[in-house]
């Protein structure tokens, strides 16, 4: 069963389109990753689906419902943690859990969700002394308090250092394993590629590749030779780089000439990323000269 | 009901568990009653200075308690993404406001009650005459201020101008509606503004029932005029409150 699904959707501000018509499903119990940069759309794209906005075009279902029309029933069965939002400062970390749980009617047990969070040690101090990532480990903990079928992660490891990043992430792992449906926006492509199932790349309002972070690497990358000819760099993409670097190679030894700075360069996920979030397509093959 | 019950619980743990909001909701208004009935002491219509600054204060507290207290606390409850967050949960946004005033509702008649003892213990005031019609009173003046209250939130802009655009209103308005002391001595240009302050109304209200013992029912005007006044605040809510911090 789809949890979320999502067709041809639309949202503008004013003369600024947020949205240009996107589409992608997220299945039952699968962790979903919207990866983009900073103003792609992902917000506007999950506070769509969370209920906040109302779309301008497309068909939107969320748990089988229109999230505009979801109500309460909706909410229920939906956990949201927010790109920004802070918490009630003067509260203990378990009065906000009891604040939260008291809106559903089938709550988890609060204490069994802040050692989930990994917060227990910390249950009854107050949320002004919680350092960031503390804080969001309590965003988190109030997102599953009501024991949602799906959550929606706004860039929930924006910020933290890399030992954070690292507990949040077993964290949504851990959630996976629990059977929750996770739908998370990322600008960090190691995160997608660490959580998700399957990756949406998102630009300018619109998807340019979508599927598992393998398939995103495994069509994309060819290998590069670069070396210097006549005083210019040369750069040849290839598919075979073998049979292209023997020719090269014996050609120049036959006529008694060095290759200058010889490199064969496989691109990381991080350039090919960086080719789909500039250019919208995957990097064009040089025709060898 | 168990969802209203249960975020009037929150309500009131977060009103009080917040130190610095709650001394100058709650206690300000009986604080100022204590200092200005040291130095006013006589008469004025026949009735002590005591018990005419109790009434004025009382005026002021609902005031500051239901506009100023309530605006300032959902101003910064928007822009800290709280409301939003609210939002994203199962709990109807009614059930919240109504909690919201009837918590606000709690805290004023819970100060209310120490303005009176006060007054009682310390500067021989009279208790009200008219309880019974004291209660509608009360109940009128809430909901004129909680309305604006909601009003002037609709228009803030960001919490740290809040507390100075609420109070930039309600301190010249108690002062201009009797707050203080009367107000027959004032130029007559102050009294003409006086004239179209909604806690003016609700402290001659508040005179009658109070100290005279009069009806609460034989004040159709004043009633009308609080109502008015909260209704427009609640006009101007109703097309411009936002749950979400706004953005620029």
């Amino acid at each position: 069963m789809t949890a979320l699904e999502v067709r041809d959707l639309r949202k503008s501000y004013g003369d600024l389109e947020a949205l240009g018509g996107i589409s992608f499903s997220v299945a039952q119990g699968e962790v979903f990753g919207l990866l983009g940069p900073n103003g792609a759309g992902k917000t506007t794209t999950v506070e769509i689906l969370e209920g906040y906005r109302t779309r301008d075009g497309g068909d939107v279902t969320v748990l089988g419902v229109d999230p505009e029309q979801g109500g309460t029933a909706l909410r229920e069965r939906i956990g949201v943690v927010l790109q920004a939002s802070e918490m009630p400062a003067a509260l203990t970390v378990r009065e906000v859990h009891q604040m939260f749980a008291g809106y559903y009617s089938h709550p988890r047990d609060i204490d069994e969700v802040i050692e989930l969070v990994g917060l227990a040690e910390k249950s009854g101090a107050r949320v002004k002394t919680l350092s960031g990532g503390q804080k969001r480990r309590l965003d988190l903990g109030v997102a599953l308090v009501g024991d949602p079928e799906l959550l929606f992660l706004d860039e929930p490891t924006t910020g933290f250092d890399p030992a954070a990043r690292r507990t949040a992430w077993e964290l949504v792992r851990a959630l996976r394993e629990l059977g929750k449906t996770i739908l998370l926006t990322t600008h960090y492509l190691d995160e997608a590629q660490q959580l998700a199932d399957r990756v949406a790349v998102i630009r300018d309002g619109r998807i340019v590749k979508q599927g598992s972070p393998a398939e995103l690497i495994g069509n994309a990358p060819r290998v590069e030779i670069r070396y210097r000819e006549a005083g210019r760099d040369v750069v040849i993409e290839t598919d075979e780089p073998t049979r292209l670097l023997a020719e090269l190679a014996g050609a120049a030894a036959a006529e008694g000439r060095e290759l200058d700075s010889l490199e064969v360069v496989r691109p990381s996920l991080e350039d090919v990323y960086l080719n789909l979030i500039d250019n919208g397509s995957p990097p064009e093959a040089a025709t060898p000269s | 009901m168990r969802l209203f019950r249960h975020e009037l619980r929150n309500q009131q743990r977060l009103f009080w568990r917040n130190r610095e909001s709650a001394v100058f909701v709650f206690v300000f208004p009986p604080m100022l009653y204590l200092l200005l009935g040291a130095v006013y002491t006589g008469t004025s219509e026949g009735f002590k200075l005591a018990d005419v600054l109790l009434v004025g204060l009382i005026g002021y507290g609902c005031a500051n308690t239901a506009f100023a207290g309530l605006a300032i606390t959902l101003v910064i409850r928007r822009e800290s993404g709280v409301l939003k967050r609210i939002r994203a949960t199962p709990l109807p946004t009614t059930t919240y406001l109504a909690a919201v005033l009837c918590s606000t509702l709690v805290v004023f008649v819970l100060q209310m009650l120490v303005t009176i003892a006060l007054g009682l213990t310390l500067y021989g005031a009279r208790g009200p005459e008219n309880w019974l019609g004291l209660i509608p009173s009360v109940l009128v003046g809430v909901a004129c201020f909680a309305g604006m209250g909601f009003g002037i939130t609709s228009l803030i802009r960001s919490s740290e101008g809040a507390s100075a655009v609420v109070n930039l209103i309600v301190l010249p308005m108690a002062f201009l509606s009797g707050s203080f002391g009367p107000t027959r001595h004032y130029p007559q240009v102050l009294q003409w503004i006086a004239d179209v302050l909604p806690l003016t109304y609700l402290i001659d209200l508040m005179d009658d029932v109070y100290l005279r013992g009069g009806s609460f029912t034989g004040h159709p005007k004043e009633i009308s005029i609080l109502v008015a006044w909260g209704l427009a605040g609640v006009l101007v809510a109703w097309r411009r409150f936002g749950w979400e911090p706004r953005e620029r």
